[in-house]
């Protein structure tokens, strides 16, 4: 039980009254970011970023993971409330959250809600606590090969999980791979598609991709609706979040399925936005009252909300073990670690005991004061949105720029920022997967290292990825990932004639 | 099998369809011109060295023209869910470009007269002239916000954000 003496440690790091100051600030920051249209948990992450580096790491990726936490339960609100998804993992929310708070129910909504989400965060903290360690002492061994095989099953299972169009979904990927691509080649020092702009000679920031692409591309399209709000009052009385509660403990089943669901699709970056229709699906499925859901289910907020938690927070487990993150939240969290002077992958268990382990107590602590905050203080959040649009949508604008200017404190970035922005709308809007692109930015030169370094090992010959076991099998799981929407989709096909001819 | 119906009961300017195809074409010119640098800087094996520097880009090009073809194949034969919906209506890209041009104004005035004093006029006249606002409320948001911004960035975290004229006037 090393692991546990290890998070004695963490929470011994994490419970100064400093940190425990930053989580609360950045719980409350968090919330406000997820209510807010246009500020997200990804690129309000980001663009606070800048303003964390004078801080110690730990108190910094404390203060920032509880701003992710925070944006996580936030999103909840907005759905629930006033039928906006502040997040794109609380879509689902919306369809049974939404109905509950018309019949006047919204204080029992939000309870489950905030409770489940708090369920499924703390059950992925766990499994977080006892599988990276082990994840991180399996990876120290990895070469190459291992490496670049665990890149290829994460962009697969984009493809192979992701809802929607597969070619949308590589085509976002490939164009991430092609801006990560721009710049100074890393191995021989050769400029690569910079056609002579010195402004590209140091390729395209992902923090800069991140704030246009959910943040303005956010605005464009919130601003698209015309934006009325039609929220319900909300108020949470202690009684009725204990009566909520009694309720909550007749779903165990949802919950844990949904726990799983949701840990299974962060950790293989399927992301938190499919985890939370899956599980919902699912739930539909096998609920006794699966007809009435979409019509204020209770068990219909509890499934996607836990599954949501549970993949968002278990996405920092391969960002922490592995160097790969498994969502743009968790690679903005990733390029933190980066400028703090910290190499993310195995060997940060071995070298930076200390950080790995107040963040995975702070991961506790900060779920923990999360559910309070929230609990509490909803009424106050519900009010940010009753501030008129055509107020929040020039500040959030100005809050961009000045983020995207503080990343590398150079115009030439608030100007793609701009452009971003626009290919985020449209991207939205032909519902291109944006979690790809941005992850295939961020990743792009480290895949791209990985590939050769392993060619250069095998002389160009691609069995060294089916040289062993290990990484045969992470490749034939990608493979598997890859054909999976050809298959299902010619299985559809073919099911299809056969129906048409029965009929 | 696909129905002509408009969903909105305003004009549509511009299909799914139409976008779609745009769209596809775009990323096929991006996957072209990513085609042609990379075969400059070489595609194959370079003796002792490994993949020369276009060898991944070419791929990913490769992949990115496949998908690209494919998504546009989709919407020139009309396969596909929603391809009929209209992309925007009139009135919603009017809502749009309301916030767009605005927005590059700002960023081009940003580079003239300072961060501060082009974020003030920014939400001035975008509260003004497309949020149909009060002046007093504007004023107060306009000076309100980047005071407070200015005190966060210049004072509390030191980092400094670009200032024009009206700053060096006041000493800054």
């Amino acid at each position: 039980m090393e692991e546990i003496a290890s998070l004695m440690q963490g929470f011994s790091i994490a419970l100064t009254p400093y940190n425990l100051a930053l989580m609360f600030v950045g719980i409350v920051l968090g919330v406000v970011i997820g209510v807010l249209p246009g500020l997200g948990g990804a690129n309000g992450v980001a663009i606070l970023l800048p303003l964390t580096f004078s801080m110690p790491p730990t108190s910094a990726i404390i203060m920032l993971s509880c701003i992710y936490w925070g944006a996580l339960f936030g999103g909840a609100i907005t759905s629930i409330l006033f039928n906006i998804p502040g997040e794109p993992w609380s879509v689902a929310t919306t369809f049974d959250g939404h109905p509950m708070a018309r019949q006047g129910r919204a204080d029992e909504a939000l309870t489950a809600a905030f409770t489940s989400s708090f369920v499924g965060a703390f059950v992925a903290v766990v499994v977080i606590t006892f599988l990276a360690p082990v994840i991180a002492r399996f990876a120290l061994q990895f070469g190459p090969a291992e490496f670049f095989s665990v890149f290829f099953l994460t962009f697969a299972s984009f493809v192979g999980m992701g809802r929607g169009s597969a070619s949308k979904t590589l085509a976002a990927m490939a164009l991430g791979f092609a801006l990560a691509a721009v710049g100074m080649d890393g191995v021989t020092g050769q400029l690569r598609m910079t056609f002579g702009y010195d402004e590209l000679l140091g390729g395209f920031d992902f923090l800069i991709a991140v704030i246009g692409l959910f943040g303005i591309g956010e605005i464009l399209s919130s601003m698209e609706d015309g934006l009325k709000f039609q929220g319900s009052e909300a108020k949470l009385r202690l009684t009725v979040v204990l009566t909520t509660w009694k309720k909550l403990l007749a779903y165990w089943v949802t919950s844990i399925r949904s726990c799983i669901i949701g840990c299974w699709m962060g950790i293989t970056p399927g992301g938190a936005t499919p985890a939370s229709f899956m599980s919902y699906g699912l739930a539909k499925r096998m609920s006794p009252r699966g007809a009435n859901f979409g019509k204020g289910e209770m068990e219909g907020v509890v499934a996607p909300e836990t599954a949501a938690h549970a993949a968002g927070t278990s996405a920092l487990l391969p960002m922490l073990t592995l160097g790969i993150p498994g969502s743009p939240t968790a690679a903005v969290l990733l390029g933190g670690l980066l400028i703090w002077g910290l190499q993310p992958g195995p060997l940060l268990f071995v070298e930076q005991k200390e950080f790995v382990w107040g963040l995975i107590a702070s991961m506790y602590l900060g779920n923990i004061v999360g559910l309070i905050v929230v609990l509490t203080c909803v009424p106050m959040f519900a009010a940010i949105l009753r501030i008129p649009f055509s107020i929040i949508a020039p500040v959030i604008l100005v809050i961009c720029a000045i983020g995207a200017y503080t990343v590398n404190n150079n115009m030439f970035d608030v100007w793609m920022m701009l452009v971003f922005g626009v290919v985020g709308y449209v991207f939205n809007k032909l519902r291109y997967p944006l979690a790809p692109l941005v992850l295939a930015i961020v990743l792009g030169d480290k895949a791209e290292e990985a590939f050769r370094q392993s060619m250069l090992l095998s002389q160009g010959n691609l069995s060294i990825f089916w040289a062993n076991p290990l990484v045969a099998t992470i490749m034939s799981l990608g493979l598997a990932m890859l054909i999976w929407p050809l298959a299902s989709a010619l299985k559809a096909r073919f099911g299809h004639a056969r129906s048409a001819t029965a009929a | 099998m696909r129905e002509q119906e408009d969903a909105s009961d305003e004009p549509s300017l511009v299909s799914n369809r139409v976008l779609e195809i745009v769209v596809a074409l775009l990323l096929l010119g991006i996957s072209a011109i990513i085609i042609y640098d990379s075969v400059r800087l070489g595609i194959g094996w370079a003796e002792g060295e490994g993949p020369r520097a276009g060898y991944f880009p070419f791929y990913i090009a490769v992949v990115l023209a496949t998908a690209s073809i494919s998504i546009l194949l989709k919407a020139v034969m009309g396969k596909g869910d929603g391809l009929s919906d209209s992309f925007v209506s009139r009135s919603a890209i009017g809502r749009v470009i309301t916030v767009l041009v605005p927005a590059i104004i700002y960023v081009g005035a940003v580079q003239f007269i300072g961060l501060y004093t082009a974020s003030a006029a920014f939400i001035f006249f975008f509260m003004i002239f497309v949020g149909g606002e009060s002046v007093l409320r504007a004023i107060g948001v306009a000076l309100g916000v980047p005071i407070f911004f200015f005190v966060m960035f210049e004072k509390w975290f030191l980092v400094p954000l670009p200032k024009g004229p009206i700053e060096a006037m006041l000493g800054f």
